[in-house]
């Protein structure tokens, strides 16, 4: 790799951002959140709890396949994972609606379109490293950019502390809701959905030529 | 009767007493181990049961949780065991109907008409090599029928069985069905792709993309039973559904009429059913997304291929013919029967089991109805699936919905159209039955056939 005085500055200035960055959190958002860490009180822990620790963990482990997969199939299944994992803990939060929804459009819209994408695609015989990542410099750079800014999210809100009640069933309630109070923004969604669509087809279109 | 080659001691009559025995004991005993285990293994009646018989208070037991679970662990038990079992029956069923409808003998070794024979099927298979080809994902193959499975066993958490037999009512009952069956299109891409075989990945690559577009009509055409009902709950449909059928939904309301049809062709796209079958299409791609699993792992595939024919069939009759209804027996008689006991009496658990015999008679037609589908169309080609799915049934389902709309304004207005519809349609219906079986009987006879039950 040939040095030239232009690359050695982009770097010097990159690193002093970074670590501009870094100091920065720690002042704004690390110190203030060690200040505020607190442990909560711990009742014993019951059936629910246990659920919700195995729930998170298949989650996050599924996130961690999504990321550290070398083989696009097998990151397919980490986010199938993971997308089941937050499905469920809908259902622990008693969102049931929102639960089938994340497994109907998540799970039967999109995850099967990404596998269905991947099958398309012509090299389909060297898939088995296809998750090209970025390199360890980037993920670096992108973890030190991401993490104090969550840490310090995690630790700062003041997080309500709410008793599980009995479940209720809530699709009625959204369904109202959509068609009443939140009917505007739900249709403004509906047209950036039908706008895709259209742009999609103008891609994927072939102009049939007259010849 | 089973030719034996040496003298066997077993008598022909002794062999259609163990096949009876076992061909209606084995599913009786499923259907009343629902029928006592899905009221009772509810999270309320397990409480009650810990508080009343342990005598400690369910609230502060700390195993309460448990007892609960395993409840509810021992009827999923008992709930994919009835699925495997079913569909193992149905294997047997459709084989015995097919060669009938081929002039074939079929089976007829194992058992009385060869009843035994999915058993000896499921047996060798099990016996088999499990083979995973060299040049395989290993990870992904292995895994693939369990997605398969896990969609097909979590349908039966939402199938009504009967009155209150039903694992559990959920409130987004319907809309839980269509996404968990999501799962099983996953487990096929998965096969198609990590087979590493062409034959796999066009076969894969076919189910996906036909499940994808019959997903949308068969969405569409369930909101019509929705919309009827005001409810996504299974029990919530049948119960706004009354016992006869000019009061099913599937007549009270025209479109919905067009909505069943819909909903069942797509089912059998789902499902992969002839004449929808290319992804498994044998003349093309050998046996399609399953060319390269062997053993288990292919007797998983066909479990569920074959257990989905009762599922399509229970929610088909849910949806649309009445569900578990009992003429005569509405709401207030299964709440009389009930009282106020923890365990309810004889009379209610006669109610529920009348419930559930009615439940089953109508999935089995409909089950048959679909078996006599597979054997009487051919397969048809992508093209005509695609253009039927898109040109066809989405706007019809469309349609239908939009016609449900307005019907549903129009009912609240003058209730008697839904009676009227009703009666109009159910008769229009009785006519045509009854025209196809005068016109059955007319080929018959310029045939110089007659009708023949004798090589059952």
């Amino acid at each position: 790799m040939n040095l030239t005085p232009g690359k050695i500055l982009g770097w010097l200035a990159g690193a002093a951002l970074v670590a501009a960055f870094l100091v920065g959190m720690a002042q704004l958002a690390i110190g203030p959140a060690a200040g505020a860490w607190s442990a909560t009180a711990a009742g014993p822990l019951g059936v629910r709890d246990v659920l919700f620790y195995v729930l998170a963990a298949l989650t996050v482990a599924g996130a961690g396949g999504v990321a550290f997969a070398r083989n696009i199939l097998h990151s397919a299944i980490g986010l199938l994972m993971a997308l089941l994992g937050a499905g469920a803990l809908y259902v622990l939060l008693s969102a049931d609606f929102l639960a089938v929804t994340q497994l109907l459009v998540y799970i039967g819209g999109v995850l099967v379109l990404v596998l269905f994408a991947v099958m398309l695609t012509s090299r389909i015989g060297e898939v088995n490293v296809s998750n090209a990542s970025v390199g360890v410099v980037g993920g670096l750079l992108l973890l030190a950019a991401v993490a104090p800014v969550l840490v310090a999210v995690a630790l700062l809100t003041p997080w309500r502390l709410i008793a599980p009640g009995p479940a209720v069933a809530t699709t009625a309630a959204l369904g109202d809701a959509f068609l009443t109070r939140w009917l505007l923004p739900f249709e403004v969604a509906s047209m950036v959905l039908l706008a895709t669509l259209v742009g999609a087809i103008v891609i994927a279109r072939k102009e049939i030529k007259a010849d | 009767m089973p030719t034996k080659r040496t003298a066997s001691k077993i008598s022909p009559r002794t062999v259609v007493l163990v096949t009876l025995a076992v061909g209606l004991g084995l599913p009786g005993a499923l259907f009343a181990a629902i029928l006592l285990l899905s009221p009772l293994t509810k999270p309320a009646v397990i409480d009650a049961l810990v508080g009343r018989v342990l005598g400690v208070d369910p609230a502060t037991w700390p195993w309460t949780g448990l007892a609960e679970g395993v409840a509810v662990g021992i009827l999923a038990f008992i709930l994919v065991n009835f699925g495997a079992i079913v569909s193992g029956m149905t294997v047997w069923w459709e084989m015995r109907v097919s060669s009938r409808m081929q002039s074939r003998v079929g089976y007829n070794r194992a058992g009385a008409a060869g009843f035994f024979q999915w058993i000896a099927d499921a047996v060798k298979l099990l016996f088999k090599e499990d083979l995973i080809p060299a040049d395989a994902d290993q990870i992904l193959f292995r895994s693939a029928p369990y997605f398969v499975m896990a969609g097909f066993a979590l349908a039966f958490v939402v199938l009504p069985f009967g009155e209150s037999l039903i694992a559990a009512d959920l409130n987004v009952g319907v809309f839980y069905l269509i996404a968990v069956t999501a799962l099983v299109v996953v487990g096929i891409l998965l096969a198609g792709w990590s087979s590493n075989s062409k034959w796999a990945l066009f076969g894969g690559m076919r189910s996906a993309a036909q499940v994808i577009s019959y997903e949308i009509p068969a969405g569409v055409a369930v909101m019509v039973p929705i919309l009827m009902s005001g409810t996504l709950s299974m029990q919530g449909i049948v119960r706004a559904q009354g016992a006869w059928p000019w009061q099913w939904n599937v007549f009270t309301n025209p479109a919905s009429t067009v909505a069943f049809a819909i909903f069942f062709i797509s089912q059998l796209a789902e499902g992969n059913r002839t004449p929808f079958d290319l992804p498994e299409a044998e003349s093309e791609l050998v046996a399609g997304y399953l060319s390269e699993y062997s053993g288990f792992r292919f007797a998983l595939y066909f479990l569920v291929e074959f257990g989905n024919l009762w599922v399509m069939a229970a929610v088909a009759t849910t949806l649309f013919l009445g569900g578990w209804q009992v003429p005569f027996v509405g709401p207030e008689a299964y709440a009389a029967a009930r009282g106020a006991e923890l365990i309810p009496g004889a009379a209610w658990w006669g109610l529920e089991a009348l419930s559930m015999v009615v439940m089953v008679l109508k999935t089995l037609v409909v089950l048959n109805l679909i078996v006599w589908v597979r054997w009487t169309l051919p397969r048809i080609r992508i093209d005509q699936m695609m253009n039927l799915c898109w040109k066809y049934l989405v706007p019809w389902a469309f349609a239908s919905f939009l016609f449900t709309l307005l019907w549903q304004l129009a009912v609240a207005g003058t209730p008697a159209l839904a009676t009227v519809s009703g009666i109009a349609l159910t008769a229009a219906t009785a006519l045509l039955l009854v025209l196809f079986l005068r016109q059955t009987r007319a080929n018959l006879v310029a045939m110089g056939d007659r009708v023949d039950l004798t090589n059952w």
